[in-house]
């Protein structure tokens, strides 16, 4: 899923106050599942503006909805008819959201409540860790399913480097050195010997530094 | 015992003080409650694992929120006793209602009341 982080309240006010008519615009879909950007974050946000700007004196409307998805046509459709009653849109949505909100309703500002952190997974309740960094080639095949470009600070392919110690990072004692993992679990699978395979270069046009990517599937148009 | 507490405080009941969200104070406060406590069972008893420890931590939520705009966190408590504490849970409703009282109204009540003249 996409990670993403609540932006702090005072942050979003200072965005926001200049308006009226505002609508939050949460997402069913990953910032659902790190409560950061569904229904209940939607609804406690809109309350806790509400009372700020009541507080303030302000007659402010703070209205709530929920899509199923804010990154597909048809979900952001559903709010066509309501849009133009509102001066501003605060989408809860990742970047993802907050863009495609931005590219169809071109009339109404659209600010984003939450910062996209990164695509990962729940490590625990409350705990979302980094996983994949969509780098447009993957190479989990030959890693034993560790990734050495999202989990290694270096994104280095024939690791580990000289920082890694008793299993962990140089750059924290808390994060795991991602060629350990791959080391021991390439030795669990019996497959060590693939570690002797020297990796070689990868084309990291596929990633971020070939500009902005794009997917076309001419079976499925 | 037959004990008296003061008649403002509102009881609801809920199954487990795990069930509170953070949305449901929120709301109370943006419905004019002047404040707002929870009371779970003791740390360490409840019975479905960690429902009062969770409530804790959203109403911990709920103070900072409050404080961020302007209502005061101060205004929300939780506390943890077990059922055959009574003389406990009239203290308790006493010493809240002393505290709102000295606190003042809340705020958004106020606002709201100013706004609708």
């Amino acid at each position: 899923m996409i990670v993403a982080k609540k932006k702090p309240i005072e942050e979003i006010i200072d965005e926001i106050k200049g308006y009226q008519k505002i609508l939050i615009v949460g997402c069913n879909e990953c910032v659902t599942v790190c409560e950061s950007g569904g229904k209940k974050e939607v609804a406690v946000l809109a309350s806790a503006l509400r009372m700020y700007f009541l507080n303030q004196g302000k007659d402010v409307k703070i209205d709530e909805v929920t899509l199923e998805r804010q990154c597909d046509h048809e979900y952001l459709e559903e709010i066509r008819k309501m849009i133009d009653q509102f001066d501003a849109v605060l989408s809860l949505a990742c970047g993802v959201g907050v863009q495609f909100l931005a590219e169809k309703y071109t009339r109404t500002p659209i600010y984003p409540g939450v910062d996209t952190s990164f695509m990962g997974v729940t490590q625990e309740r409350g705990i979302w860790t980094e996983r994949c960094q969509g780098c447009g080639q993957c190479i989990l095949a030959r890693t034993a399913g560790i990734c050495p470009v999202s989990r290694c600070a270096k994104r280095i392919f024939n690791g580990p480097c000289g920082g890694s110690t008793k299993g962990k990072c140089e750059i924290s004692r808390e994060i795991d050195c991602a060629w350990q993992l791959i080391i021991d679990r390439l030795k669990e699978l019996g497959r060590l010997d693939d570690y002797e395979q020297i990796q070689p270069i990868k084309d990291w046009s596929t990633e971020r530094a070939g500009g902005p990517r794009k997917v076309v599937r001419e079976d499925v148009r | 015992m037959r004990l008296q507490y003061p008649s403002n405080v509102k009881i609801i009941c809920l199954p487990c003080t795990g069930k509170v969200d953070l949305i449901h104070i929120l709301r109370a406060f943006e419905k004019g409650a002047d404040g707002v406590y929870v009371v779970g069972c003791l740390e360490g008893a409840c019975q479905f694992t960690s429902g009062n420890i969770r409530a804790r931590k959203r109403v911990e939520q709920a103070r900072a929120i409050l404080d961020k705009v302007g209502v005061g966190g101060e205004r929300v408590q939780m506390y943890n006793l077990s059922s055959s504490e009574a003389p406990r849970f009239v203290q308790i409703a006493s010493e809240m209602t002393e505290k709102m009282m000295a606190l003042g109204p809340n705020p958004i009540k106020t606002a709201k009341s100013r706004m609708a003249a």
